[in-house]
């Protein structure tokens, strides 16, 4: 066989190969950086501007003076209850759903309709669920600007998030445990019960946990259903009204009365819900690691 | 042909993934306590076959059975019979170890728990008694409370001949239980085969001929979806009836 010769055919030096390279790869490094770095300068800006905002009357007592002082703490109690709330409606159902889904349903013209309706639920802007969930929670089902109302909305809006993450759990399964279960006589059931299920959990959990993370911090979706201006007591019943700290944020900074005055409370607020929502995936990741090793997945 | 009692009769059994068919016409018996072997090169459809005695293929989608599987006098492509139940009656080993994520223990009661065996005394009889057939016993028994994953290879194929043994099925299907193993704990596998046939029929797929001769009574050659052979195990290695299945077991094609 005949070689190739490298000065005789056109081509591209070794030289211009690696510099090539080169480039690639420091374009791909520095997006990642980016991404990073987004992430830092955004803390760096809410806790520069933050933590002097920061101390144990912000976080034990109501707000006071219009506002303009005392703490947040109905605003903090009020996102953990709607969280709350939302997981408890949206985790059984989601992954009911996403069971049905991935081990029961058969391939057909209804399956794709309902995934299609699943998928287009994680499209819809968040402001048409908190007009949605007005009318339907507040206002025909009689429940009120609550927080009942306001977790339904978010648990809506949560589903999607969580069929997803459930549905790749449950397809992460191997089937040969699916095999090795039908094959010893357990029903269909019994598998996806006894051995996807516990299988799937660290993965299921995570996604759940995440999904409760996204939403705490959503502002459109309770602003009509569940979240207050202002409200003196804390909740007492799930059918009371709450404060939240996105929607405090949103007031603090556009709506108030002293909107320059309150602006280094609007930037503790900030920081404490975006510590709530780190604490929130931090739980998520030591629970999937601990079920992870206790699985020895 | 060995004269034990007939357990399973196949008649004319066709298979078909969608279009294509995978099996065709497939004729043959198989006797309580006797070992049979499928060979043949890859492909070759035994598998399949394999897992059309214990309907494994309905989970399948787009596949199709045509033909009879008569287990003890009842057909099993019915309407009528319980795919579950089947499934109890036939146990099945895989290629590939597939203990589930749970103790040592909770693995070989799983198919007990799931028949609705509630006893824990009995369970915990059974557990001991299918780990000792499968010869695992000694090496896991102050552990049972351990993750199954952390056995080896080996040890583990033989933890899934104890789970699928505790139900007490009456026919075992093994598909290449020892192609992922080493030599020693292949050797252990075969041992066990031998043991298990004084109780169980037992049907066997190996790409390895050695084997075949070494733990079957029967063999049976498929090639390209067809029965091409069955007989007597030493027949078929001293005296093949077929040019293919000499041609093959002497390793010129496959």
């Amino acid at each position: 066989m005949e070689k190739i010769n490298f000065y005789t055919v056109k081509s591209k030096t070794l030289f211009q190969r690696k510099i090539a390279e080169k480039i690639a790869f420091s374009v791909f490094r520095s997006s990642a950086f980016i991404c990073a770095g987004a992430l830092g300068i955004l803390f760096y800006f809410l806790i520069s501007r933050g933590y002097s905002a920061i101390n144990w009357t912000f976080l034990t007592r109501p707000p006071r003076e219009a506002m303009t002082e005392g703490g947040i703490l109905p605003c903090i109690i009020g996102t953990f209850g709607l969280s709350i709330g939302a997981i408890i409606v949206a985790l059984p159902i989601g992954v009911m759903a996403a069971i049905y889904l991935t081990e029961y349903a058969r391939d057909g013209k209804i399956l794709r309709i309902v995934r299609l309706g699943i998928n287009n639920l994680a499209g819809v802007p968040s402001v048409v669920f908190g007009l949605f969930g007005l009318a339907l929670f507040c206002i025909y089902l009689k429940m009120g600007v609550s927080l009942a109302a306001g977790a339904l909305t978010l648990s809506l809006m949560s589903l999607p998030i969580i069929i997803g993450a459930t549905e790749e759990a449950l397809r992460a399964v191997p089937d040969s445990y699916r095999y090795a279960s039908l094959g010893l006589g357990a029903t269909k059931w019994q598998t996806i019960f006894r051995v996807v299920l516990p299988a799937a959990a660290p993965g299921i959990l995570t996604g759940a946990i995440l999904s409760v993370s996204r939403v705490a911090g959503e502002t459109a979706p309770i602003m009509f259903t569940g979240a207050v201006f202002f409200t003196p007591s804390l909740p007492s019943s799930i059918f009371d009204e709450v404060m939240a700290l996105p929607y405090h944020i949103y007031v603090l900074a556009t709506a108030g009365t002293n909107i320059s005055q309150t602006r280094h409370l609007q930037y503790g607020t900030a920081l404490v819900l975006i510590a709530l929502v780190f604490l929130i995936n931090i739980i998520a990741i030591v629970i999937r690691a601990k079920l992870r090793k206790k699985m020895k997945i | 042909m060995s004269s034990g009692k007939k357990k399973i009769l196949v008649e004319d059994l066709d298979f078909y993934y969608g279009d294509f068919k995978a099996l065709s016409s497939i004729s043959i018996d198989f006797n309580e306590n006797e070992v049979a072997a499928l060979i043949g090169p890859s492909g070759c459809g035994k598998s399949t076959f394999l897992r059309c005695l214990n309907r494994m293929n309905d989970l399948v989608s787009n596949t199709r059975v045509e033909g009879k599987i008569i287990l003890d006098d009842e057909e099993i492509y019915t309407s009528g019979l319980d795919v579950v139940e089947l499934r109890r009656k036939v146990g099945m080993v895989f290629q590939k170890p597939n203990p589930f994520p749970k103790t040592i223990y909770e693995n070989v009661a799983y198919g007990l728990r799931v028949n609705g065996i509630k006893d824990k005394n009995y369970i915990q009889s059974q557990v001991e008694k299918s780990l000792k057939q499968a010869a695992l016993w000694d090496e896991v028994k102050h552990r049972l409370k351990d993750n199954a994953l952390g056995l080896s290879g080996g040890q583990q194929q033989r933890l899934c001949i104890a789970r699928a043994l505790a139900v007490e099925p009456e026919v075992l299907l093994m598909d290449e239980p020892a192609s992922a193993l080493d030599p020693i704990a292949t050797t252990k596998i075969e041992e066990l085969i031998h043991e298990l046939k004084k109780n169980y029929t037992i049907v066997i797929v190996t790409h390895n001929m050695q084997q075949a001769a070494r733990v079957s009574d029967v063999t049976a050659f498929f090639y390209m979806g067809e029965l091409i052979e069955a007989a007597d195990t030493d027949t078929i290695f001293t005296n093949p009836g077929n040019k293919k299945t000499e041609d093959y077991i002497t390793g010129r094609f496959g």
